[in-house]
C-alpha cells in the first residue's frame, strides 16, 4: 500500500461513523477531523437513521455543535483532555442541566433539571459532546425499551428485533454509528444485556465506582452507570473518565482510579478464569452456548487458565433481585406526585391531584411500585424484603469464594440473543428472565462487561459476560481486550 | 375528683422533637433559616424538594449534636448508627419517605433526674434519642387550596423519647422544661415552641394505683408549649379515669390538643396509616462512631445545670433560689460565672444580678449576651461600693447609667461627681446651717420629737447630694444634736 492511498484510507476512514471513540480521539488531535464535522456527521446521521431506529428521545444539536465549536478551540490549543470533541450519547436517566431528563416516563415529561448528574459534568470536563439522550425503560424497569412511555427503540442488526434494556437507546446509537460511546446504568443487568443484544462492549463497574449523584434512581442498592463503546479500549476511556469518588454520592468508594486503557495489554497468560456450571442451564440457546465456548477455548488459547467453579446460589438471584430492586423502587418513586416538578394532573384536592398525577406511571413501573410496597409490608417484611437480604450475603460470599480461586469469572450475558419486539412485552415474567445471567452480579460488589463473541444464525450478535471482583475492572478489560485483539467480532456493522 | 386520685394513677412517657441549630440541613448544604421568618421555599435546594438523583450526606455537625445531648442525658453513644427510611404519603415530606433511625438510633438507656412534687429527687429513663430529618409546612386555604413551604424540610431533627416513668402533669412538665434547658445549655435548640422549633408528643395510659400495668396508652401530639402539656395531660387523666370508671376501656388513639377549648381531639392525619415499611436506606452506609470521637465530643461538652446547681449551692453558698434563678440560662449562668471568676463576691453579685440587673433587662427587653454590664463591670462597681467611694444607692444609680451608656463605674462616678463625701469639715458646715436656719424644728426636737431627727438627716443628705458617708453623715449628726441637747 502506497503512502498516497494510505493517506486516502485515513481520510475514509475519520468520517465513518464506525470509526472507535480511540480512532477519532487520534484523528481530532492531529487535526485530520474537526470535531464539528465529526459531529454535523453525526447528527446528519441521526437524523437519516434515528427515525428507524428511535434510539434518542431528544437530540441536542444545537448544544452539541457549541460544544464541539468549543473543543475544536482546545484542540487548536493542544489541549488533551480525554474525550475532547468526541460525539457521545447519555441515557435519559442521567440528568442533564436544562436537557429534558425524563426517565422514559410520563411522570418526568419534559423535565428540565437544574443540574448535571455527576457522570455528566465529567463528560463535560473532558471535553466530550453530548449529541442527545437516548431511550430507556421507564425508569430502567425493563429489558427491552418497550416500557419506554416514548418510544420504543430497533436493534440495528434487525429493526424487527429489540435492542435489549433498559439502556436499549444507547446501545442501538453506539452500535448503529450515531455516537462514539454511551453512558446507561446498570441496576440488573442494563447496560450488559443491551451490549449484548447489540454486538457491542457495555461495562456495569462495581458499585460504588461511579457517583450515583444525578442518577435518576431505580433501586439505589443496585444501581450503577456503565460505559458503552464499540471496542473495550472505548468503553475503558469512557470509564476512566466516569470513574471517581464523589463526596455527594455517601456510597461513593474513595480510592484511586487506575488507568483504564493500559489495563488493555493484550496479554492474559496465566490468569484464571472461572466458569461456573449454574450458567450453563436448561434454556441457554445452543447457539449462544456454543459461542461461548468457543470463546473459552480461545481464551486458554491465548494463556489464560480454564477453571470450573460453582456459584451454588445463583438460582436464587433473580428473586431475590425483584424483592430488593422493587422495594427500593417503592420508596424512590414516592417522590413523583406533581407538587414540585414535573407534569401535575389537577384534581379537586391534594389527594385527587396526586393521584391523577401518579396515573402517568406506566403499567410495569405501578407493578413494581406494588411489589415492593408488598415486600416492605408488616408481617411481610422478614418473609420477602429481610430474607432476600439474608441471601444476598450468601451470594456475595459465593462470588468472594470464587474469587479466591479465580481472577475473573466468564458467562453468557443473556440466555438467548435479541428477541422480537412484542414477544415479551405482555409477559412480564419471560422479560424477568432474560436479566438470569446479569442481575448476581448487581446484587454482589462485583463488576463486568459484556463483550461480543459471536452471532446466531439469524445474524444477531451475542455476548459473553466477564465478571471481576470489586473493584477489579482493570482485569475484566484486559481479559475483553485480549479477546477482541483476537477475534473480530467487534469489526462487524450492523447494515444501517 | 380526690377520692378517684386516690384510686389511679397517671403513667405518662414523654416525645420530644427538637429541630437542631446546624448550619445546613441533615442531609444536604442547603442552609438553615427561621421557617416562621424567611419567605416561603427561600431555603431550599434540589435536595431538600427531593427532586430526581439527588443524594443524601450525613451532616457531620448534626451527629455531634445530638451525640451531645445523649451525653448530656446519660445515654450510651452507639458505636453502629444507621439510617432507614419511613415511608409515607404527606404533601410536606418531599421525597415519600423521612430519612431516620430505627433500629440503631444514636442515643440509648439514659436518666434525667428531675425534682419530684416534695422536692425529692425523681429519676426519670431516657429510652433513646435519634436523629431525623424534619418535614416541610402545609397550609390549608379556605378556598379548598393547600400551600407548602419546604424551607423546614431536611432541618436536623432529635427525637428523645423517654420511658413511662412520669405519674403527674408536674413531672412532664418538670422533666420537658429540664429537657429543653439542656438543650439549650448546649446550643442544640432555642426553646423557642411557638416556632415549632421544639415539639412535645405525651403518652398517657392510667392504672389502679399500686399496680404496675402498662395499659393501653393515648398519644397526644404537636404539643408546643408548657401549657398545652400540662393541660392536656391533666384532661386526658380525667377522660381516662371517666372512661374507666364508667365501665369502659381505653383504646389507643393518637390526638391533637385544641388549646382553645381546652380538649384532645381525634387526629385524622398521615398516622392513620401505620405501616411505615421501614427499610435501611440504600443511599447511606451505616455510620460508626468511635471512641475516639465520643471523647472529643465529650470535651467540648459545657458545664451542665444540675453541676452548675450543685457547684452554686456547696461552694460557693448560694441561696436556692437565687442559684436556681441564675441556673435557668446558660449566658446568665455564665455571666455569673465569669463575675465571680473576676473577684466578685458570689452572693452580692447574686443580688445584684437579680434585684437589679434582671430588672433593667426587663424593662429594656434585653438579655443577659447584649447587656452592657460585663460581669468585670458590676465587679467594678461593687468595689466602689466596698471601697465606700459610693453608697448603695448611688451605685443603683451608676448601675443604669452603665446600662444604658455602656461606660465604666468609674467613670460615671468621675463624671457625675458621684464620690462620697467622707470628710468630717463639710458634713459639720452642712449640720450646722441646717440648725441655725431651723429653730423651731430644733426646738421641736428638743422638746422630745425623737422622729425628727430622720428630718435633720434627710436635710443634711440633701444638701450633700446623696454623696454623704451615711456612716458618717449618721455619726456628725448625732454628736451635733447631742450637743444641743446637753445645753
Amino acid at each position: 500500500m502506497s503512502k498516497m492511498t494510505e493517506s486516502a484510507d485515513d481520510m475514509t476512514k475519520s468520517t465513518s461513523p464506525f470509526l472507535s471513540l480511540t480512532g477519532l480521539r487520534a484523528a481530532l488531535r492531529d487535526g485530520s477531523i474537526s470535531s464539528t464535522a465529526a459531529t454535523e456527521a453525526i447528527l446528519t446521521r441521526i437524523e437519516t437513521i434515528d427515525p428507524t431506529l428511535r434510539s434518542f428521545v431528544t437530540v441536542t444539536a444545537e448544544e452539541a455543535l457549541a460544544q464541539a465549536r468549543a473543543a475544536d478551540q482546545r484542540l487548536a490549543n493542544g489541549e488533551k483532555t480525554p474525550l475532547l470533541g468526541v460525539p457521545v450519547a447519555i441515557k435519559e436517566i442521567l440528568c442533564s442541566e436544562g436537557i429534558v431528563s425524563q426517565a422514559g416516563s410520563k411522570i418526568l415529561e419534559g423535565f428540565k433539571p437544574p443540574y448535571d448528574a455527576y457522570v455528566v459534568s465529567k463528560l463535560k470536563a473532558a471535553g466530550a459532546v453530548i449529541v442527545g439522550m437516548t431511550n430507556t425503560d421507564e425508569f430502567g424497569m425493563g429489558s427491552s425499551t418497550e416500557y419506554s412511555a416514548f418510544q420504543t427503540s430497533r436493534n440495528p442488526w434487525n429493526i424487527e428485533c429489540t435492542p435489549g434494556g433498559s439502556s436499549g437507546g444507547s446501545a442501538a446509537a453506539v452500535a448503529g454509528g450515531l455516537a462514539y460511546g454511551a453512558l446507561g446504568t446498570d441496576t440488573g443487568g442494563s447496560v450488559r444485556l443491551p451490549a449484548s443484544f447489540c454486538g457491542i462492549v457495555g461495562l456495569r463497574p462495581t458499585y460504588g465506582r461511579v457517583s450515583r449523584w444525578g442518577v435518576i434512581a431505580y433501586a439505589s442498592s443496585l444501581d450503577q452507570v456503565g460505559p458503552m463503546g464499540r471496542t473495550v479500549e472505548d468503553t475503558a476511556v469512557m470509564l476512566q473518565t466516569i470513574s471517581g469518588y464523589d463526596e455527594r454520592d455517601s456510597t461513593s468508594i474513595e480510592t484511586a482510579v487506575p488507568d483504564y486503557e493500559a489495563a488493555c495489554t493484550g496479554d492474559i497468560r496465566g490468569l484464571k478464569i472461572g466458569i461456573p456450571q449454574e450458567y450453563f442451564i436448561e434454556g441457554l440457546d445452543p447457539e449462544v452456548k456454543a459461542a461461548v465456548e468457543a470463546a473459552i477455548e480461545q481464551l486458554a488459547a491465548l494463556g489464560a487458565e480454564i477453571v470450573d467453579i460453582s456459584l451454588p446460589h445463583t438460582k436464587y438471584a433473580l428473586p431475590m433481585y425483584y424483592l430488593i430492586a422493587t422495594a427500593e423502587a417503592s420508596a424512590n418513586l414516592a417522590r413523583y406526585d406533581g407538587v414540585r416538578f414535573g407534569p401535575r394532573v389537577p384534581g379537586k384536592d391534594v389527594i385527587e391531584t396526586t393521584m391523577r398525577t401518579r396515573a402517568l406511571f406506566g403499567p410495569e413501573v405501578k407493578n413494581r411500585i406494588m411489589l415492593g410496597t408488598f415486600v416492605l409490608s408488616a408481617g411481610y417484611y422478614d418473609a420477602y424484603y429481610g430474607r432476600a437480604l439474608k441471601a444476598r450475603t450468601l451470594l456475595i460470599n459465593d462470588f468472594n469464594r470464587a474469587f479466591e480461586q479465580v481472577d475473573v469469572i466468564l458467562t453468557p450475558t443473556s440466555p438467548t440473543t435479541a428477541f422480537k419486539i412484542g414477544e415479551k412485552a405482555d409477559d412480564p415474567l419471560q422479560m424477568y428472565l432474560t436479566d438470569i445471567f446479569t442481575v448476581s452480579l448487581n446484587l454482589s460488589a462485583s463488576c463486568g462487561l459484556s463483550v461480543p463473541c459471536g452471532r446466531d444464525s439469524a445474524g444477531l450478535p451475542i455476548g459473553l459476560q466477564l465478571i471481576g471482583a470489586t473493584l477489579q475492572e482493570e482485569t475484566i478489560l484486559r481479559v475483553a481486550h485480549a479477546y477482541q485483539q483476537a477475534t473480530e467480532w467487534h469489526t462487524a456493522h450492523p447494515p444501517v | 375528683m380526690s377520692e378517684t386520685l386516690t384510686k389511679f394513677e397517671a403513667v405518662i412517657g414523654l416525645e420530644i422533637h427538637a429541630e437542631m441549630l446546624t448550619q445546613s440541613k441533615m442531609f444536604s448544604g442547603c442552609r438553615v433559616v427561621d421557617s416562621v421568618e424567611a419567605a416561603p421555599n427561600s431555603a431550599v435546594d434540589p435536595l431538600s424538594l427531593g427532586m430526581p438523583g439527588m443524594l443524601p450526606v450525613i451532616n457531620r455537625s448534626a451527629v455531634e449534636m445530638a451525640m451531645k445531648v445523649g451525653l448530656a442525658l446519660n445515654c450510651e453513644i452507639n458505636a453502629y448508627n444507621a439510617f432507614e427510611r419511613k415511608n409515607y404519603f404527606y404533601p410536606d415530606l418531599p421525597k415519600g419517605y423521612q430519612i431516620t433511625q430505627y433500629a440503631h438510633p444514636v442515643a440509648t438507656n439514659g436518666y434525667l433526674d428531675i425534682k419530684g412534687a416534695s422536692g425529692e429527687t425523681k429519676r426519670v429513663r431516657i429510652r433513646r434519642a435519634h436523629i431525623e430529618e424534619d418535614t416541610g409546612k402545609l397550609t390549608h386555604l379556605s378556598d379548598g387550596r393547600s400551600l407548602v413551604d419546604y424551607n423546614r424540610a431536611g432541618v436536623p431533627l432529635l427525637e428523645i423519647v423517654s420511658e413511662p416513668d412520669m405519674r403527674t402533669a408536674e413531672e412532664a412538665l418538670a422533666f420537658a422544661t429540664k429537657i429543653r434547658q439542656i438543650l439549650r445549655y448546649l446550643d442544640v435548640n432555642t426553646g423557642d415552641m411557638e416556632k415549632g422549633i421544639i415539639r412535645f408528643e405525651a403518652n398517657i395510659s392510667i392504672r389502679p394505683l399500686g399496680s404496675d400495668a402498662l395499659n393501653t396508652r393515648v398519644e397526644v401530639k404537636n404539643l408546643n408549649s408548657f401549657r398545652s402539656l400540662t393541660s392536656s395531660i391533666e384532661y386526658q387523666i380525667a377522660q381516662q379515669i371517666e372512661t374507666v370508671e364508667g365501665g369502659s376501656v381505653v383504646e389507643q388513639a393518637t390526638l391533637g390538643w385544641d388549646e382553645d377549648r381546652k380538649q384532645t381531639y381525634s387526629q385524622r392525619s398521615k398516622e392513620d396509616a401505620h405501616d411505615y415499611r421501614y427499610f435501611p436506606e440504600p443511599d447511606l452506609p451505616p455510620l460508626i462512631i468511635g471512641p475516639d470521637w465520643i471523647d472529643r465530643v465529650r470535651e467540648q461538652l459545657v458545664e451542665l445545670p444540675d453541676s452548675k446547681l450543685r457547684r452554686y449551692l456547696t461552694e460557693l453558698g448560694l441561696p436556692s433560689y437565687d442559684a436556681e434563678v441564675i441556673v435557668e440560662d446558660r449566658p446568665v449562668a455564665e455571666w455569673f460565672d465569669a463575675a465571680v471568676a473576676a473577684g466578685g463576691d458570689p452572693k452580692t453579685v447574686a443580688n445584684w444580678l437579680i434585684n437589679n440587673l434582671f430588672a433593667l433587662m426587663n424593662e429594656h427587653k434585653q438579655t443577659i449576651e447584649n447587656s452592657r454590664v460585663s460581669p468585670q463591670g458590676m465587679v467594678d462597681l461593687l468595689a466602689l461600693i466596698e471601697a465606700e467611694t459610693i453608697n448603695k444607692n448611688t451605685a443603683k444609680s451608676v448601675l443604669v447609667d452603665m446600662f444604658l451608656s455602656g461606660q465604666t463605674a468609674k467613670t460615671i462616678v468621675e463624671e457625675k461627681g458621684l464620690a462620697q463625701i467622707s470628710d468630717d469639715g463639710p458634713i459639720l458646715t452642712i449640720i450646722q446651717t441646717i440648725i441655725d436656719d431651723n429653730p423651731q424644728m430644733v426646738a421641736n426636737y428638743l422638746g422630745g420629737k425623737d422622729k425628727l431627727r430622720g428630718w435633720f438627716m434627710g436635710q443634711v443628705m440633701r444638701e450633700l447630694r446623696g454623696k454623704g458617708n451615711p456612716a458618717l453623715v449618721n455619726r456628725l449628726l448625732d454628736q451635733k444634736l447631742g450637743e444641743l441637747k446637753k445645753r
